[in-house]
């Protein structure tokens, strides 16, 4: 394995993957402190609260996989990648596919 | 003793639950358990083969000798669960208008365990053995990643056919059927140790079945030999990894279902109940979540070895290699977003219904393209009809009429119509048998020679192939028609004296079925006899064109001398064909290969200890077979010293025996490959 | 695949140990598939939570009943300030060969997850101190179960590290030991993003909804 040649952006430094854990720490702490202010002030209708909320969870994940567990664009990380957004998808189809049949055999029940 | 005591040291378990048992059929099935085992052990002892068996097989982390061991693990089972399915249709022939030979309690014990043993007790580790073998062959890889997991996955298999086996013995199996669904699995309705056998037995295999996954795809990322681009990989490989990939994703779904099952029956929850807010139907939803592409996982291995034994016994390369691999993986990813079609009738919208059927007939598109190139394989090609290629032709057949009767099932109002009734019954157990159980036998023939160093008798080979074709016609071709008539699955008694004709028919076909596993035995026996006589210790006796042939029958431990290295998909049929197939490497060098260990067969007993006690509520046998289970994990990472190294002088010695043999060993054409001469030197082609 | 330019995502040994980092790769990629297995587990229970939250009530506790986001932001900092640890735990065994430096980072980390799983604890205890038992209703048994679920997941994550600190300290830092601590530092990382999404659907949703 050697290093001269990665481009630089693959290059390992101590320095900068400490600045990246460090990012990671404060994104997921803003989002989640945004998070919470919109649970407790309720600023929006429920609805898009609700949209809202999901969506900040879904950029925190994406952030911590990024900062954390360095899954990104880069050439050397597609298995991995490809691997988590399989998953992605597949978690996807049947979370969403699992909670239409629910509600919707609820909502013919009542 | 006082009951309080008696409960805290044996649970549930109570003299009452040994046999005999109530009923005849049941007390003697447990006697033939019990019997079979006292066998085993006895010609174990008067053989003095035990210390051979630990040597060699029960502590081996070898991906070769692992894959041997589920294969006798699933031919056992299948014994079993044949054995079910012949009491069965005996059972539904006698009973129109009349009570049969067994009660209807034992009845569906009996549709319970055949369903749980053949798809997770047979089918799962036939798969999980034919791909253990095979594919590390075909990558040139000299094991699997993960040795020591490997064997964990086989003893957790093996703990979980284990339960099935005491069941027979110790009390009561479940009566819910393969699929478990509550409320009728629950404490309210099955009160006893029946459920709780299935929940545990199913999740030994599940937790198996996920660690295989696991290691069979990072395999085939990881470990492929140099040149082996994943496109050049042969086809079995592919359908390997998509089977690892809806392993890895298809399992949870599974385990969440029985165990939130389990907490239901153990702790009171109300996920599945009737009151306080339970919804069984999200219980069909998680079943099937893992139930489709659970049928994927059993099906793509067998589409592996069809592709193989059609383009290898009609001497051509496989036609539209590059459509097959994409069908195959459409497949697999469509293959998790039909799983509603199981239960259409569940009462949701139409729209719902239409989106899922329409999925699921999309499916019939990669899978058509896949029957039309191995038609196109077949076409102008030089076809011989061993006995391998004869399964392939009832399976070309058998699976378009299976296929077809799934569209139609597609429909949700023909679903509607037909919803647990023979007709479904008949249209999986046509895609099962000659999909799967045929492509696992014909694989096995195969494969065989590799594996053992001689063939399998052909004429054998040829009645067991007409027994089970013909038998599987009369079995299940009057399934379909009893199902348009009415008759439901899973009944025990029927009043309809329309039904009598076809379900004897169906009878007889099961009957021919035996007969055709007792012609795999005959095969097996004649064909060691008579090894030397079929002996192809040159290893390539079928022409074959993937890197498994290109090694020893058997082959050594490690695999490959040197790992190949390869430029084309063909590269052992270019090597045949440039006349350099047997040649030596330049050089050899040490091969570390793992040392065996027991740990592994250990975790499968603390496994099997754990699932057995939970299902009689001996708490403490309970937390003690979990500890064992996680002690021997613990243990493994303490030991050091976990590879062995082959010496490259003893390599280079075994390797050029080899070779001597194949120079020495006269070339045969593909059409002499059945007769004597056949040492498994094919010709170089042309 | 050309060997050697598979640099494993961030937690690696890279250059540090080059042999190490080899054998590295298959094993990182198979802990990963774990993972993905591990997160549909997870994705399931969370699905069937959201079906059961709203009918499975059962004319008992609703979600917004059994919320205390004041213990669940608690919670979260603790979850993922460990995660910050555990990041500076994989640069400490990538870059430093004495084991001094991880084993502080991991005995943070290890305070960290015991005090999250003590409020746990605290949450569970005071809910079934109301009454809002898992068995009272559907719902109940979602919830008891997601969390716990998570919370069985840190404590075998916690027993892991504990059997390798005890390894660290009997053997020194040897590559074996090294691969497994990228592998827990992985399985801490998940657990955390699995947090977040149940703190957003089962603690902020039922707050907000
Ligand atoms: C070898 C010949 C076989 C025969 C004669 C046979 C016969 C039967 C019969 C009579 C039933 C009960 C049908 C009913 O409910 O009325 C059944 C059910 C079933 N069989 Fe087979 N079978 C065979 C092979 C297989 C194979 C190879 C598999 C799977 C790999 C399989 C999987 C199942 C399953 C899943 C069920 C459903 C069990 C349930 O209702 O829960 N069978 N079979
Ligand atoms: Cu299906």
């Amino acid at each position: 394995m050697n290093d001269e040649d990665l481009p630089q952006s693959e290059r390992e430094d101590p320095r900068r993957e400490f600045r990246h854990i460090l990012m990671g720490l404060a994104s997921a702490s803003v989002l989640t402190a945004l998070a919470f202010f919109l649970a407790v002030a309720k600023p929006l209708a429920t609805g898009w609260l609700l949209a809202a909320l999901g969506g900040l969870a879904l950029v925190q994940i994406a952030a911590q996989f990024r900062f954390f567990l360095h899954v990104d664009l880069k050439k050397s990380h597609r298995d991995d990648l490809q691997l988590v957004l399989f998953a992605g998808l597949v978690i996807a189809l049947m979370v969403g596919g699992s909670i239409w049949i629910l509600f919707n055999q609820h909502a013919r029940m009542g | 003793m006082s009951e309080e005591l008696l409960y805290w040291l044996a649970g549930d378990l109570r003299w009452s639950d040994f046999p005999p048992k109530a009923d005849m059929i049941a007390t003697i099935a447990a006697l033939i358990v019990v019997a079979g085992a006292i066998g085993v052990v006895a010609t174990l002892t008067i053989a003095r083969r035990w210390r051979w068996l630990f040597d060699n097989w029960l502590s081996s982390l070898d991906h070769k000798k692992i894959g041997i061991m589920y294969m006798v693990l699933a031919f056992v089972m299948l014994l079993r669960a044949v054995i079910e399915a012949v009491l069965m249709r005996i059972q539904q022939a006698l009973s129109v208008n009349a009570q049969g030979v067994v009660s209807a309690d034992h009845f569906a014990q009996l549709f319970s365990t055949h369903g749980t043993i053949m798809i997770f007790f047979v089918a799962m580790p036939f798969i999980s053995g034919l791909i253990n073998y095979v594919m590390p062959l075909q990558i040139g890889a000299r094991d699997l990643t993960f040795p020591f997991m490997n064997a964990v996955g086989l003893w957790l298999s093996a703990a979980g056919a284990a339960i099935l086996m005491a069941s027979l013995v110790i009390g009561e199996f479940s009566t819910g059927g393969w699929s478990g669904y509550p409320p009728f699995t629950e404490l309210a309705y099955s009160p006893g140790e029946g459920v709780d056998y299935w929940i545990w037995a199913v999740t030994l295999s599940s937790i198996g079945t996920t660690l295989t996954g696991i290691n069979f795809a990072t395999t085939i990322y990881k470990e492929r030999c140099e040149g082996m681009h994943l496109f050049r990989m042969p086809l079995f490989c592919w359908t390997s990894l998509c089977t690892a990939i809806l392993m890895i994703f298809a399992m949870p779904p599974l385990t969440v279902a029985t165990a939130l099952l389990a907490l239901d029956r153990y702790a009171g929850f109300h996920f599945f109940t009737n009151g306080a807010g339970g919804n069984m139907m999200n219980y069909a939803n998680l079943f099937w979540l893992f139930g489709h592409p659970e049928v994927y996982i059993l099906i793509l291995p067998a589409f592996g070895v069809w592709s193989e034994v059609i383009s290898t016994f009609s001497g051509k390369r496989l036609y539209g290699y590059a459509s097959m691999v994409f069908a195959v993986m459409c497949i697999a990813v469509l293959s998790f977003t039909v799983w509603l079609h199981h239960f259409f009738t569940m009462g949701q919208s139409t729209n719902v219904n239409a989106v899922f059927g329409i999925a699921t007939m999309l499916i019939g598109i990669p899978t058509g393209v896949k029957v039309y190139d191995w038609l196109l394989t077949m076409y102008r090609g030089r076809i011989r009809l061993t006995a391998p290629m004869l399964f392939a032709m009832t399976f070309l057949l058998c699976f378009v009429i299976g296929g077809l009767t799934g569209i139609i099932l597609a429909n949700p109002p023909v679903d509607f119509q037909v919803h647990n009734s023979l007709f479904l019954v008949a249209h999986f157990h046509n895609m099962l048998i000659p999909g799967t159980l045929f492509g696992m036998i014909a694989g096995y023939m195969f494969w065989f020679p590799k594996a053992f160093g001689f063939r399998l008798d052909e004429r054998w080979g040829r009645i067991a192939w007409a027994c089970w074709s013909g038998g599987f016609l009369a079995a299940f071709m009057p399934l379909y028609w009893l199902g348009l008539m009415g008759m439901m699955r899973r009944t025990a008694i029927s009043f309809e004296a329309a039904y009598q004709p076809w379900l004897n028919a169906a009878w007889a076909g099961a009957a021919l079925i035996v007969c055709g596993i007792v012609a795999l035995g005959i095969q097996l026996v004649v064909s060691v006899r008579r090894r030397s006589d079929l002996a192809v210790p040159v290893g390539d006796p079928w022409d074959g064109h993937s890197l498994e042939w290109w090694t020893p029958a058997p082959p050594p431990e490690y695999n490959f001398a040197r790992r190949p290295r390869i430029e084309d998909t063909e590269a052992f049929t270019n090597a045949k064909r440039d006349g350099r197939a047997y040649h030596a490497p330049p050089s050899y060098e040490d091969i570390e290969v793992p040392r065996n260990t027991l740990i592994p067969a250990g975790i499968g007993a603390a496994g099997f200890v754990c699932a057995f006690a939970l299902s009689w509520h001996i708490w403490w046998a309970a937390l003690l077979g979990l500890a064992a289970m996680w002690a021997g994990v613990v243990l493994r990472s303490l030991q050091g010293d976990t590879e062995r190294v082959i010496p490259a002088a003893e390599v280079q010695r075994q390797n050029e025996a080899w070779l001597d043999c194949a120079r020495q060993t006269a070339p045969v054409t593909r059409f002499a490959e059945v007769e004597r001469i056949n040492r498994g030197r094919a010709m170089e082609t042309t | 695949m050309s060997a050697g330019k598979n640099l494993h995502p961030g937690i690696n040994l890279g250059h540090s140990d080059p042999a190490g980092h080899h054998q590295a790769e298959p094993v990182m990629f198979g802990f990963w598939i774990f993972l993905m297995s591990d997160l549909v587990l997870f994705a399931l229970l969370l699905a069937t939570y959201s079906a059961m939250s709203v009918h499975g009530v059962a004319g008992g506790p609703e979600p917004r009943d059994v919320t205390d986001l004041a213990s669940a932001g608690i919670e979260t900092a603790l979850l993922l300030l460990s995660s910050f640890t555990i990041g500076m735990a994989s640069l400490a065994n990538k870059y430093h060969d004495d084991g001094r430096r991880l084993l502080q980072w991991l005995g943070l980390t290890a305070v960290l997850g015991i005090g999250f799983l003590a409020m746990e604890a605290r949450d569970f205890a005071s809910l079934i101190a109301e009454g809002a038992v898992p068995q009272r209703s559907g719902f109940l048994s979602a919830h008891f179960t997601l969390l716990g679920c998570h919370a069985l997941h840190v404590a075998a994550g916690l027993l892991w590290m504990a059997v390798l600190v005890l390894q660290l300290m009997a053997t020194g830092l040897e590559r074996a030991l090294r691969l497994r601590f990228m592998r827990l530092a992985l399985f801490w990382h998940m657990l955390d993003i699995v947090w977040v999404a149940i703190l957003t659907f089962v603690f902020l949703y039922g707050a907000a909804g």
